[in-house]
Formats: structure tokens, C-alpha cells, sequence
């Protein structure tokens, strides 16, 4: 697959999914500036295109990052436990703080995730069993366990009702306003292209890395700030998108191989691309009414996710 | 010159190294032999810095390696210890271009492909330099990595066990090269045997350890006979001379 070929499909599909929706727009009604049809586009339709762009390839990009470092096909923000730890960052800030301000849930929800998947690395440095499979189970157990303290948090202090909200991944409720925490992952995104090089020598093991004078924890350090910072941005404001970080860089590197420097930008434009059909498809299946774009990925998502599993075993490893 | 000074490591209670010094001759292979947990590996781990040692020092021209920075150090040294786990997709060119990293961090000029480029050539890996590592046999991932560490240019070339998983042919081929690297471009080898007899065939110096221990250092011709054997791996070890090469044959030993 061809960069360019990527990057048609994401310029399609973007003009599309500015032109679905509950109330028709066409680019006719764009010519009045002062039309309703322009104002629902200026305050909805762009900020969800430019929401479903950053988080496509944030996401995705979090998750190459994660799959470098771990050396683990499987290890993503879904299954190393960092979107769960970054829910309960929110939790807490919104225990800690009677009127909690936007701020402070991005800080607290920022600390937790990157404390939670520095942990899951730690106890990934420790077991001695590093199966493909092993080591991402291991990363579900982990985010299943933060999932529930959070759970049980919420039920004492009756905050459940806020809680599912960030459990469903959903570009609905994204308008001009609320969505420009986004905006924080593109330096995030630019870092992680500048140290691609970087991440892929640390992605063949400290001993290696070293040989050629990298300073392994750094690097591995700067790698987790990085996954950390997109997925908060990505939680807070459109909630957990499963499977994404997980099977968008798989794809790529089937075809594309693991340097990263080479991969970034085609991990960017796929996740884009892919998350764009999965909204696009939430948005026709009951018109004018729209299914979540968790769903909608979860079930796309699993089936390749499965099919690779079937598959690639031999390839992951 | 590479200089090994009392240099001791322990994991836990257990010595595995004991207050070994030994010089690294320029110019040689110099082989590294001994039983299973003799500290081979732990101690050239030690001479590439990525273990530290308890006490004693290892000098890299009479400076401490600890003081040398990272990306110096990297073009001095280098080593490749068992890869073959590894299960990076990178094509073999990728793989050796990442062997430049020290001098170029990852933006090759053209002096860095040409590095690139001769050192694929030295291997004979022109043919596959567009094939990805999980491609290629056992024999031909080593080579590749053995390329990657020729373009790193560095004096020193230290391996742990290179033969590992290679059959006869393979093994040859890989202690021939390194030969060459030694006698056409001055390179110093350091390497970890478990085969005696590729260690006596090819190499010019042998360290013998033995629980922790320095047990023997020398030129190759004074550590393979059957006393010094003996000593070292507690088994009578009959020496036969073949074509100017002197093989052990250790196989129906009493042990």
C-alpha cells in the first residue's frame, strides 16, 4: 500500500463524513455564510472531522509506540491498562476536588495513565515468561483490575453516571468547545515522528540499544510521557476507542515492516482512514440516530483482530 | 587496548566473576572459553558496559569505560550479544543502516551508506538486502547482524556466542569472516566460544575461565593441550594435529 493511496482515502472520506448527519447539508448551503446549514457545520461537522483525525492517528500512533517498546505485537493503551488508569485519574480528581475544573482532570487523568503504564512496563521487566499472548492478557487482568477500583469509587460515591460516559467511545457530543484538548497530541505526534528512530532501536532490547550509545531509558521514558499524554487527550474528550492502537500498526507493519521512521506516517493516515469508515458507518446505519463509534470499531476491530490472531501467530512472533 | 582489572560481579551471594585482569591484545581474536557458568558472558558483558561491575575496572585506552560517553563509547565498541530472539520486521539493510546509528543517529549521509554499503557487500548479503529478518535462516540473520556491527566501525567487535544455532557450515563461514576482519582490516575480536575447537582454529589468544575464575591467558598454541584442558574443563582431552591445526577430540573423553 502506497502513502498517497492512504492519503486519497482519508481526503475522501473526510468530505464525507462533513456531509452526513441528522440534517443534510450540501456544499450549496456553505455559500450563505449566515445559512443554519454553515453554522452546524463551522460549530459540529469540522470539530468532529478534525476530532476523528487526531484521535485516529493518535491512537494509533500511541499504540505503535507501545508495541516498540514492549516488544509485544499486542501490548496497546487498551490492553496495557493505560486508558483504565487514565479513567481513574479522572475519578479521583473528581473525589479530590468538590468543583473539579477541566484542568485538573486533564492533570490527574495524565498522571495516572502515564503512572499505570510505567507500571504495567515494570511488571513486564519482571515476568520471565514473554509470550505474545501471555504478556497482553496480563495487560487486560492489569487494566480490568484499575477498571474496577474505579468502578467501585464510582458506586461509593455516586458517580457512576459520569463514569460510563468516558467508557463509550463516541464522536457525538464532539462540538466547537469541546474537543480542542485534542490539539495537545499534535506536538505528541510530531515528537514521536521525530524520535522514531529512536523508538525503533529501543524496540530491539536494551542490550542492543546500548551497543549503539542509546540511552535506553530515556528514550523508553520520553516513548511513555508520549503515549500517555495522547491517550488522556483522547479519553477526555472522546472517550476509550478500543482496538484501535491495537490493530491499525499490526496492519502496517504486515506491509510495512518495523522502522518506525518509515511506519508513523502510514500508521497515522490508516488509523485516520479506519476510524473514519467506523464513524461514517455509525452514522448511516440508523439514520438519523447513530451508534457509538466504540461499537462500531469493536466490531470491525475484533473481526481483524481475530483473523490476524488466527493468522499471524508465526508472523508476531 | 581494552584493559580488565580485578573485575568482580556478583549476582545475589554468587560470585560469577572473581577478580579477573586480563589484557585485550590489538589485533587478535581473542577467544573467551570455558564450562557453563564459567562467567564468560557475564564478563565480556562487563567490557561493553552493559553490566556494571562490583569492583575492579575495565580501561579503554587508559580511560575508565564508565567515563566514556554513550555515543563514543559505541563507535569504539561493540556487541552483539544472542539476537536471534529478536523479532523485529526490519529488512536487512534497515538493520545494518541502524549500525550507523552513533555517527549519524538515524539521518544517514553519504559516507554512511557507503559504510552500509561495504559492509552488506563483506558479508555477501547483497542479494537479500530487501528481505526482512524474520525471512531469513538462522545462518543469514547472524550474518546480518555481524554486518550491522562491521558498519558500526568500531576497534573492537565483541560477540557472545556467534555460533550459537548455526550448523558446521554456517559456524565456518561466520569464524572465517571474523578472521578476515581481524588479518584485512585490523579490527580487534573478542568472542565467547562454547566449541574448543573453533576457539583453537581460529583464534590467536584464548582466556580460559572457570568459576569466576581466571584459570589461563594466552596465545592459543599454550592453552590447547591436554594439561591446560585438564585444568579447565576436568576431562582428559587427547590432541590430535591436522593439517597445522591442533583439534581436541573430547567426544569418548572420560569425564
Amino acid at each position: 500500500m502506497r502513502l498517497w493511496m492512504l492519503g486519497i482515502a482519508a481526503i475522501v472520506l473526510s468530505f464525507i463524513s462533513l456531509f452526513i448527519g441528522a440534517i443534510d447539508i450540501t456544499p450549496k448551503d456553505l455559500l450563505n455564510w449566515e445559512s443554519d446549514e454553515t453554522h452546524i457545520f463551522l460549530i459540529s461537522r469540522i470539530p468532529r472531522l478534525l476530532a476523528i483525525i487526531l484521535a485516529g492517528a493518535g491512537m494509533s500512533i500511541a499504540g505503535l509506540i507501545m508495541q516498540s517498546l514492549s516488544r509485544n505485537k499486542f501490548v496497546s493503551p487498551t490492553t496495557a491498562g493505560t486508558l483504565d488508569a487514565a479513567k481513574l485519574g479522572i475519578l479521583i480528581s473528581m473525589l479530590f476536588f468538590t468543583n473539579v475544573t477541566y484542568t485538573q482532570q486533564v492533570i490527574f487523568s495524565f498522571a495516572f495513565a502515564l503512572a499505570g503504564t510505567f507500571l504495567f512496563m515494570q511488571i513486564l521487566d519482571r515476568i520471565k515468561f514473554k509470550d505474545v499472548i501471555f504478556v497482553p492478557l496480563i495487560g487486560i487482568m492489569y487494566g480490568n483490575i484499575l477498571s474496577s477500583i474505579t468502578t467501585f469509587l464510582g458506586y461509593e460515591a455516586d458517580l457512576l453516571q459520569n463514569l460510563s460516559s468516558w467508557l463509550m467511545g463516541s464522536f457525538t457530543l464532539i462540538i466547537a468547545g469541546r474537543y480542542e484538548l485534542l490539539y495537545v497530541s499534535i506536538p505528541a505526534i510530531i515528537l514521536a515522528y521525530l524520535y522514531a528512530n529512536k523508538f525503533t532501536v529501543a524496540g530491539m532490547g536494551e542490550d542492543f540499544a546500548r551497543n549503539l550509545g542509546l540511552s535506553y531509558k530515556l528514550v523508553l521514558n520520553i516513548g511513555l510521557v508520549l503515549v500517555a499524554v495522547i491517550s488522556t487527550t483522547v479519553v477526555l474528550t472522546v472517550g476509550v476507542i478500543p482496538f484501535l492502537g491495537l490493530i491499525v500498526p499490526n496492519i502496517v507493519s504486515l506491509y510495512l515492516g518495523d522502522n518506525l521512521r518509515k511506519t508513523i506516517p502510514h500508521t497515522a493516515v490508516l488509523g485516520i482512514v479506519f476510524l473514519l469508515i467506523c464513524d461514517i458507518l455509525g452514522r448511516l446505519i440508523i439514520h438519523p440516530y447513530e451508534i457509538p463509534v466504540n461499537v462500531t470499531v469493536a466490531v470491525i476491530g475484533s473481526a481483524i483482530f481475530l483473523t490476524m490472531l488466527l493468522r499471524g501467530r508465526a508472523y508476531a512472533k | 587496548m581494552i584493559e580488565i582489572k580485578g573485575l568482580t560481579k556478583q549476582f545475589g551471594k554468587k560470585p560469577v566473576v572473581e577478580d579477573v585482569t586480563v589484557t585485550i591484545e590489538p589485533g587478535t581474536i581473542t577467544s573467551f572459553i570455558g564450562p557453563n557458568g564459567a562467567g564468560k558472558s557475564t564478563l565480556l558483558s562487563m567490557v561493553s558496559r552493559l553490566l556494571e561491575a562490583d569492583t575492579g575496572e575495565v580501561l579503554l585506552d587508559q580511560n575508565n569505560v564508565k567515563k566514556w560517553k554513550s555515543s563514543d563509547f559505541a563507535k569504539r565498541v561493540s556487541i552483539l550479544k544472542q539476537a536471534n530472539y529478536l523479532n523485529v520486521r526490519l529488512t536487512v539493510r534497515e538493520l545494518v543502516s541502524f549500525g550507523r546509528y552513533p555517527y549519524s543517529k538515524g539521518r544517514l549521509s553519504a559516507a554512511d551508506e557507503k559504510f552500509v554499503d561495504q559492509a552488506i557487500e563483506y558479508m555477501n548479503l547483497a542479494d537479500m538486502e530487501t528481505k526482512y529478518l524474520d525471512e531469513l535462516s538462522g545462518g543469514q540473520k547472524q550474518r546480518a547482524f555481524i554486518a550491522m556491527v562491521i558498519a558500526q566501525d568500531t576497534d573492537y567487535i565483541l560477540l557472545d556466542e556467534p555460533l550459537n544455532n548455526l550448523d558446521m557450515k554456517h559456524s565456518v563461514q561466520i569464524m572465517k569472516i571474523l578472521r578476515k576482519l581481524v588479518d584485512e582490516l585490523g579490527k580487534t575480536v573478542v568472542i565467547v566460544l562454547h566449541d574448543i575447537n573453533f576457539a583453537s582454529v581460529y583464534s590467536d589468544r584464548i582466556v580460559a575461565l572457570k568459576n569466576g575464575r581466571l584459570m589461563k591467558n594466552g596465545p592459543t598454541s599454550e592453552i590447547i593441550n591436554s594439561d591446560v584442558l585438564r585444568e579447565i574443563y576436568d576431562m582428559d582431552i587427547p590432541i590430535q594435529e591436522q593439517n597445522g591445526c591442533r583439534i581436541c577430540v573430547y567426544f569418548n573423553s572420560h569425564t
